[in-house]
C-alpha cells in the first residue's frame, strides 16, 4: 500500500493541534512557533500533493479507502479532483499566514490566572480547524464529509466567542456579550443547515444504499440507480440549504457580519477565506455531481439569489460604518459571484467559480489581516476613527490598498482572472444575469475607495499620529499573500491546470455544453 | 524585432516595480532611474518603428506572443502583442511626450518628499498604457485599461493629504469604472458572438453576425470610451482630474491616456463600420461633448480647468471623427497626435506659470506675465496657436481635415456635424485667447498667498523648460509633417481610407475655420484684452454660472447618485438589520417563547412527575390493551 | 384457594402505594407507599411463579428485594439529610432544582 498522503495532510494538522494544546502555560511561544512549524509542514505536504496529482489523470487521484462503520456502508473513503487540490493548497496556504498574524492575538491578560493558556488553545484550534477542512476537501464518503462539516463549528465557535479583538471601542463586558452573541448565531444558522442536511444524507442512503460519492454517482450515470424526481428535488434542496448557510448566500447571510466582525482578524479570515469555502466546494461537488436534474431544476431561482447576494452585498458593504464589517458584506458578494460561476453551468463560469473560491480567500486575507494591523493599533473598527494613515504608515496604506484592489478585481490581481470567467461564463449562458452581475464590479469599487479613501488618505487623525508603520512580522504575512496576488493574477496556469479536467467532468456529471458562438472564426495562430 | 515588444512595456514596468517597492534608499537617484528607462522605452520605440518603415505596407505588423493568460476551456486569453502603425504612433506619442513628461516633473517635484513615488506612479502609467495599445486582444486591452485607470487614480490624488484630491481621484476611478462596466459587457458579447476576442479575428469576421449585435458591440465600446476620454455623459470626472501634479494633468489628462476612447473605437473600426447606428451615436457623443467642453471651458477661471474643458472638446472632435468611419479615422488619429504635443505643451506651460505663482491657480490673479517667464510664454504661445488652428501650425491641419470630413458625412448630418465643428472652433479660439490674455497680458493683478509671500515669477529650471521648447516645436511642425509625409498612406492598411466628398469646396472649408477662428479670438480680446479683467469673478450670465458648475451636470449626479445611493445604502442596511435578521430572530424568539411555555411543566414538585408518570403508564397499557382487542 | 386472589390483593395493595405516592407529602410516608408497591408487586411475581409452575417469578422477586434494600438505605440517607438541613420532611418543599 503506498504512503497515504491525504490522510498524511490532515493528519499532521490534527496531531500538531494537541501537541499545541499540551504546551505548558509558562511556553507560550513555543505553542506558536510549534503552531507555525506544523502549519507550514502541513503547507509542504500540500504542496507535494499538488505536485503528484496528474491533470490528465483519473478524476479522483490518491485515493484512500478504509471501511469504517460496516453496518451502514460508512467507509473512510479520500481522494481529490483538481477542485479539491487547489483548494486544499489554499487552506494550506493561508494558515502559516494567519497563525504569524494572530501572533499575539491571544496572549493572556495581566489579569488572568498563570494557569490559563489561552494561547495554546487559540493556535490549537486554529489547527483543528485547519485539519478538519482539509480532510473535508478529501473526502469521498458522504457521510465522513457530513461529519467534518458539522464537527468544524466546534472549534470556529470557541474561536469565535472566545478570543475578540483586544482593543475594542465599547466596554469588554459590552464586547464579550456581542462576540458571545456572534459565536452563538454563528452556531445556529450552520446547525440547522447541517441539521436539514443531516436529514438529506440519511435520505440519500435510503435512496443509494449506501455513502460513497463515487459509486452513487457512477450508479446515477449508468443508471443503475433510478430517483425519483421529487425524490432527488428534495435532497438536492437539503444539501443545497446547508451549503448556502455556509457559502453564505442571501438571505442566510447575515450571520457572517457578525462573525466577522467580532472575531479577530486572522480568526476572521479563517471563517470567510478557509471554512466558508466547503460551502461552495460542496456545491460543486455533492449537489451537482450527486443530483445534476435538480440541480438544472433550481439554477433558476439560485442565480436570482445569487445576484442579489451580489448586489446586496455589494450596497450593504458601501453603508458600513465598520471596517470587519464592511469586508463581510464584501465577501458575501463574492460569494455570490462564486455561486453564480457554479451554476451558469458552463465551462467558463465553474472553472471561474473555482479560481474565485481561492483568489477571493487570498484577497481577502491580504485586506482582512491588515485591516486586522490597522485595528490593533488605533483600537477601533470604526472607519471615521482613521484618516490620514496614508501620511504616517505609508507600507501599510499601500498593501492595503493592494488589498482593496484585489478585492475591487483589478486586473493584473489574481481576483480579476476569476471574476471575470465568472461574468463570461455566465453571460454565455445567461445575458441578463451577466450584466446585473457586471454592476457589481463598479459598486466593489466604491466600497474598497471609499474605505481607502476615509481610513488613509486626508488629513492625518491626532489619534493616529504616532501610528508605526508594518512591523516585520507583518510584512511577513502580507508581502508573500501580494506575491501571490500578482503572479496569479498574470499567470493563473498552474491552477488551471488542475482545475480544468475537474470542470470537464462536473460538466459532463450535469450534462451540459457550453453554449455555441454565433460565429464561428478561425483560431488564431498563437505566433506567427 | 518582434521580440522587442515586450521590452517598450518591460522598462517602465521594471522602473515602477523597483521605484515603489525600493523604499527610501532611492530617494535620491529615482527619479533619474524612472527618466531613464521611460526613454529606453522611447528608444526601442524608434528602433521598431525603424524597422517598420523599412517593410511594405501592408507586412508591418509584428506579432509577439508571450504565453497564455488564462487557459480555460473554450476560452483563449493570451498575452500577446501586436504593433502595427496605428499601435505604432501611440507608442511613439506615449513614449516621446512621456519622456519628456518625465523629465519636465524632475524639476516641477523637486521639493516633494515623495518624489521617487511620482516616478514610480508614471512608470506604471506608461507600461500600462503601452499595455493598452499594444495588446492583441480585447481583454488584454481592458488589463491595460484598468491598469492606466489605477495609474491615473494614484496619481490625481498624489497630494492625498489633500481631501479634494482624494475624492477627485477616487470619482475619476468610479466614473471609469461605470464606463468599464461597457468594455467588459463589449467583451462578452464578442465572446458569445464569436468565441474568441482577439483583434484578428473578431474584427475580420465582423461581418458576419447580425447588426444588431454589432450595434449593441459599438455602444458598448463607445460607452467605455466615454469613460475613458471624458465624454458626455461620463465627463465629470476630467475636471476634478486636474487636483493631480500638473505633469499628470499633461500625460494623463491631455496627451494620453484620455485618448484611449480614440483608440479604443480606431481600433473597432470594422465593428462600427457595419454598425451604423452606433457610429451616429459615436458622432453625437462627439459633437455634444465638443460643444460641452468648450462651454466649460470659456467660464473656468482656474487655468488647469479651463485647459481640461479644452482637453474634453479637443477629444470630441476625435470621437467625432472616429464615428465618420473611414472618411474620418486617420484624422481622428492625427488630430490625437497633434493634440497630445500641443495640449501637453500647453499643459506644461500652465505648470510653470503656477511654479512661478506659488501654485495659483486663478487666472484672475495672473496678468502681465509675458515679460517675467519670456521662455514659458513663447512655447505656450506656440500651444495656443496651434490649438485655435493657426494656419500653418499644427491643429490647423488636424482640425481643418476633421471639419472637412464632418461636412463630407453628407445630407442633414453632416451640415449638423460641419457647423457644430466651425461652432467649436470659434469658441476654441475664444477660449483659448481668454487664458492667454489674462494670464500673460494685462496688468499684475497678482496676490500674496496663503502665508502672506507675494509672488516672485521666475522662468522655470531648464529640466522644465526644455520638454516645454520641444513640445512647442512639435505643435508647430506637427502638422505639417504630417501633412506632408503622408500621415494618411501610414495609417490607412490598419484603419482604411476613403476620401470624403464634401459638399462644399475645401478650400471654402479652410476659409471659414480660419473666418470662425479670428471671430473667436476677436471676441475675446474685445472682452479680456481692451478692458481690464476684475480680479473677483462677476457673477456672469445664467449660462456662464452654469457652465462654472460644469453645466450642473456634477449637481445632477450629486442630486441622483450619491444622495440616492446613500439614502438606499443606509436603509438597506436597516433592512438587514430589521428584516432579513428580524426574521431569523423572530423564528428562534418563537421558539424560546414556547419553551418558556413548556417550561412550566417543570414545578419541581415530586408528586407532579409521580402523576404524570403515572399518567402516561396508565395510557400506554390502555393503548396495549387496546391494540390486542383490535 | 384460587392464586388469582393473591392477585387481586396485589392489585389492591398497589394501588393503595400509588395513591399513597401521589398525595402524602410526608417524605416518609411516600417511602413507605413505595415499599408497599415494591411488595405488591413481589406478591404478584410469586404468584405468577407459582400459577405457570416455573420459578423466574421467585427469583424476580429477591432481585426485587436486594434492589428494594438498596433503595432504601440511600433514599433514607436522602431523607435524613434533607431533613437535617431544612427541618423538614415534606417532598413540595424540595422543589429547588427546576428550571
Amino acid at each position: 500500500m503506498s504512503f497515504p498522503l491525504l490522510t498524511a495532510t490532515a493528519a499532521v494538522p490534527a496531531v500538531g493541534a494537541i501537541l499545541t494544546a499540551a504546551v505548558p502555560a509558562g511556553r507560550r511561544t513555543a505553542a506558536k512557533w510549534l503552531a507555525l512549524l506544523v502549519s507550514l509542514a502541513t503547507l509542504v505536504l500540500a504542496a507535494v500533493v499538488f505536485a503528484r496529482f496528474e491533470p490528465g489523470g483519473d478524476r479522483y487521484q490518491l485515493v484512500e479507502s478504509h471501511s469504517w462503520i460496516r453496518d451502514f456502508g460508512v467507509r473512510y473513503e479520500l481522494g481529490v479532483d483538481g477542485i479539491g487540490v487547489a483548494l486544499i493548497a489554499l487552506t494550506a496556504l493561508l494558515i502559516p499566514f494567519i497563525v504569524l498574524a494572530g501572533w499575539h492575538d491571544a496572549d493572556p491578560l495581566e489579569t488572568q490566572s498563570k494557569r490559563w493558556r489561552p494561547t495554546q488553545g487559540f493556535f490549537a484550534l486554529i489547527l483543528m480547524v485547519e485539519a478538519m477542512v482539509i480532510l473535508s476537501f478529501e473526502a469521498t464518503d458522504v457521510f465522513l464529509f457530513y461529519i467534518l462539516f458539522e464537527a468544524m463549528l466546534i472549534p470556529m465557535y470557541f474561536l469565535i466567542g472566545g478570543f475578540g479583538d483586544r482593543a475594542h471601542g465599547g466596554t469588554d463586558e459590552n464586547a464579550a456579550a456581542q462576540r458571545s452573541y456572534a459565536a452563538v448565531k454563528f452556531l445556529l444558522y450552520n446547525l440547522v443547515g447541517g441539521l436539514i442536511m443531516l436529514a438529506a444524507v440519511i435520505g440519500l442512503y435510503v435512496v443509494a444504499g449506501n455513502f460513497s460519492l463515487t459509486e452513487i454517482a457512477e450508479a446515477r450515470a449508468n443508471g443503475s440507480l433510478e430517483m425519483a424526481g421529487s425524490t432527488e428535488k428534495w435532497l438536492f434542496l437539503g444539501f443545497f440549504f446547508a451549503f448556502a448557510v455556509k457559502a453564505p448566500l442571501w438571505p442566510l447571510h447575515t450571520w457572517l457580519p457578525n462573525a466577522m466582525g467580532e472575531a479577530t482578524a486572522p480568526v476572521a479570515v479563517l471563517i470567510t477565506a478557509v471554512v466558508d469555502k466547503v460551502g461552495t466546494f460542496a456545491m460543486l461537488r455533492f449537489c451537482l455531481g450527486l443530483f445534476p436534474e435538480a440541480s438544472k431544476w433550481a439554477t433558476p431561482a439560485i442565480v436570482v439569489l445569487a445576484l442579489i447576494s451580489i448586489v446586496y452585498g455589494a450596497l450593504l458593504a458601501v453603508g458600513q460604518r465598520d471596517i470587519k464589517r464592511l469586508v463581510a458584506y464584501a465577501s458575501i458578494s463574492h460569494f455570490g459571484f462564486i455561486v453564480l460561476g457554479i451554476f451558469a453551468m458552463t465551462s467558463q463560469g465553474q472553472s471561474g467559480a473555482t479560481l474565485y473560491m481561492v483568489n477571493h480567500g487570498i484577497s481577502t486575507a491580504a485586506l482582512m489581516l491588515v485591516a486586522g494591523f490597522l485595528i490593533s493599533r488605533r483600537g477601533s473598527r470604526l472607519i471615521a476613527d482613521y484618516g490620514g494613515v496614508q501620511k504616517v504608515a505609508p507600507v501599510l496604506a499601500g498593501t492595503f490598498l493592494i488589498g482593496g484592489l484585489a478585492t475591487l478585481s483589478l486586473p493584473g490581481l489574481a481576483p480579476f482572472v476569476s471574476e471575470f470567467l465568472v461574468l463570461v461564463g455566465t453571460f454565455a449562458r445567461y445575458p441578463a444575469a451577466g450584466v446585473v452581475a457586471t454592476t457589481g464590479i463598479v459598486l466593489a469599487a466604491l466600497y474598497v475607495l471609499v474605505l481607502y479613501q476615509r481610513t488613509m488618505t486626508g488629513p492625518v487623525k491626532e489619534e493616529v499620529r504616532s501610528m508605526p508603520d508594518l512591523r516585520p512580522r507583518e510584512l511577513a504575512v502580507v508581502v508573500p499573500l501580494i506575491a501571490v496576488l500578482l503572479f496569479l493574477g498574470v499567470f493563473p496556469k498552474p491552477l488551471t491546470d488542475v482545475v480544468n479536467p475537474a470542470v470537464r467532468h462536473t460538466m459532463s456529471d450535469v450534462q451540459r455544453t457550453d453554449p455555441q458562438p454565433e460565429v464561428t472564426v478561425q483560431k488564431v495562430e498563437a505566433a506567427k | 524585432m518582434e521580440n522587442l515588444i515586450a521590452l517598450l512595456i518591460g522598462a517602465p514596468l521594471l522602473g515602477a516595480a523597483v521605484l515603489l517597492c525600493g523604499g527610501r534608499r532611492l530617494d535620491r537617484a529615482g527619479h533619474w532611474l524612472g527618466t531613464l528607462l521611460a526613454a529606453v522605452s522611447f528608444a526601442v520605440g524608434l528602433a521598431l518603428f525603424a524597422d517598420m518603415l523599412g517593410k511594405d505596407a501592408e507586412d508591418r505588423a509584428m506579432h509577439q506572443h508571450l504565453f497564455s493568460w488564462i487557459p480555460v476551456e473554450g476560452f483563449q486569453a493570451d498575452i500577446a502583442f501586436q504593433l502595427d502603425q496605428l499601435s505604432m504612433t501611440f507608442v511613439l506619442l506615449i513614449t516621446g511626450v512621456g519622456t519628456l513628461i518625465h523629465v519636465y516633473s524632475i524639476g516641477y517635484m523637486e521639493h516633494d518628499e515623495r518624489r521617487r513615488r511620482f516616478f514610480g506612479y508614471l512608470n506604471l502609467f506608461v507600461a500600462a498604457m503601452l499595455l493598452l495599445v499594444l495588446a492583441d486582444n480585447y481583454l488584454l486591452l481592458y488589463f491595460g485599461w484598468e491598469g492606466v485607470g489605477l495609474a491615473s487614480y494614484l496619481l490625481i490624488g498624489f497630494w492625498q493629504h489633500k481631501p479634494s484630491a482624494a475624492t477627485a481621484a477616487k470619482k475619476a476611478f468610479l466614473v471609469n469604472r461605470v464606463g468599464d462596466i461597457g468594455l467588459s459587457i463589449a467583451i462578452m458579447l464578442m465572446f458569445t458572438t464569436f468565441g474568441t476576442f482577439a483583434f484578428g479575428p473578431v474584427l475580420a469576421s465582423a461581418g458576419e453576425t447580425s447588426e444588431g449585435k454589432l450595434t449593441a458591440i459599438g455602444l458598448m465600446l463607445l460607452l467605455a470610451a466615454c469613460g475613458k476620454s471624458a465624454q458626455v455623459p461620463l465627463q465629470s470626472w476630467l475636471g476634478d482630474a486636474m487636483e493631480g501634479p500638473t505633469p499628470v494633468s499633461a500625460l494623463i489628462h491631455a496627451a494620453t491616456m484620455v485618448t484611449a476612447g480614440v483608440y479604443l473605437i480606431v481600433r473597432s473600426a470594422d465593428i462600427f463600420d457595419a454598425a451604423p447606428d452606433a457610429q451616429l451615436v459615436v458622432t453625437i457623443v462627439g459633437a455634444v461633448t465638443l460643444l460641452f467642453g468648450a462651454i466649460v471651458g470659456c467660464a473656468k477661471d482656474d487655468i488647469k480647468k479651463a485647459l481640461a474643458g479644452s482637453t474634453m472638446s479637443q477629444i470630441g472632435y476625435m470621437i467625432l471623427a472616429a464615428g465618420l468611419g473611414p472618411i474620418g479615422y486617420v484624422f481622428a488619429i492625427m488630430h490625437l497626435v497633434t493634440h497630445g504635443f500641443f495640449k501637453a505643451g500647453l499643459f506644461l506651460g500652465a505648470g510653470s506659470v503656477m511654479h512661478g505663482m506659488n501654485d495659483e491657480v486663478d487666472m484672475r490673479k495672473y496678468g502681465g506675465l509675458r515679460k517675467y517667464m519670456p521662455l514659458t510664454f513663447v512655447t505656450f504661445g506656440l500651444g495656443y496657436l496651434a490649438i485655435i488652428g493657426f494656419p500653418g501650425l499644427s491643429g490647423f491641419f488636424s482640425k481643418d481635415k476633421i471639419i472637412e470630413a464632418a461636412f463630407a458625412k453628407g445630407g442633414t448630418e453632416g451640415w449638423i456635424l460641419g457647423a457644430v465643428t466651425l461652432l467649436g472652433a470659434a469658441i476654441t479660439a475664444y477660449y483659448m485667447t481668454r487664458v492667454m490674455l489674462m494670464t500673460f497680458f494685462g496688468e499684475k493683478r497678482w496676490q500674496d498667498d496663503a502665508d502672506g509671500n507675494p509672488p516672485h515669477p521666475h522662468e522655470s529650471p531648464k529640466s522644465m523648460v526644455i520638454p516645454m521648447v520641444l513640445l512647442a516645436v512639435g505643435s508647430v511642425a506637427g502638422g505639417a509633417v504630417f501633412e506632408f509625409t503622408g500621415f494618411v498612406e501610414w495609417l490607412e492598411p490598419v484603419t482604411g481610407f476613403e476620401h470624403g466628398h464634401a459638399p462644399i469646396s475645401a478650400a471654402a472649408v479652410t476659409a471659414a475655420t480660419v473666418a470662425v477662428m479670428v471671430i473667436g479670438v476677436g471676441l475675446a480680446y474685445l472682452q479680456y484684452g481692451r478692458r481690464p479683467v476684475p480680479v473677483v469673478a462677476p457673477r456672469g450670465s445664467l449660462l456662464t454660472r452654469a457652465a462654472r458648475r460644469d453645466l450642473l451636470q456634477d449637481d445632477f449626479n450629486h442630486a441622483v447618485f450619491v444622495t440616492g445611493g446613500t439614502h438606499l445604502t443606509r436603509s438597506l442596511v436597516y433592512v438587514d438589520h430589521t428584516l432579513v435578521d428580524g426574521v431569523v430572530n423572530g423564528t428562534a424568539a418563537s421558539v424560546g417563547g414556547l419553551s418558556g411555555r413548556l417550561r412550566k411543566l417543570q414545578n419541581g414538585y415530586v408528586r407532579s412527575y409521580a402523576v404524570s408518570m403515572f399518567g402516561g403508564t396508565a395510557v400506554l397499557i390502555a393503548a396495549t390493551l387496546l391494540m390486542r382487542a383490535v | 384457594m384460587n392464586p388469582v386472589n393473591y392477585l387481586y390483593l396485589a392489585a389492591l395493595l398497589f394501588t393503595i402505594g400509588a395513591v399513597g405516592v401521589l398525595i402524602r407529602r410526608n417524605a416518609i410516608v411516600v417511602f413507605m407507599c413505595v415499599e408497599l408497591m415494591l411488595n405488591a408487586c413481589n406478591l404478584a411475581f410469586v404468584t405468577f411463579s407459582r400459577m405457570h409452575g416455573n420459578l423466574d417469578g421467585q427469583i424476580i422477586a429477591f432481585f426485587t428485594m436486594v434492589v428494594a434494600a438498596a433503595e432504601v438505605v440511600v433514599g433514607l440517607a436522602i431523607i435524613v439529610s434533607v431533613f437535617r438541613s431544612r427541618h423538614s420532611a415534606s417532598v413540595d418543599d424540595a422543589s429547588l432544582m427546576k428550571l
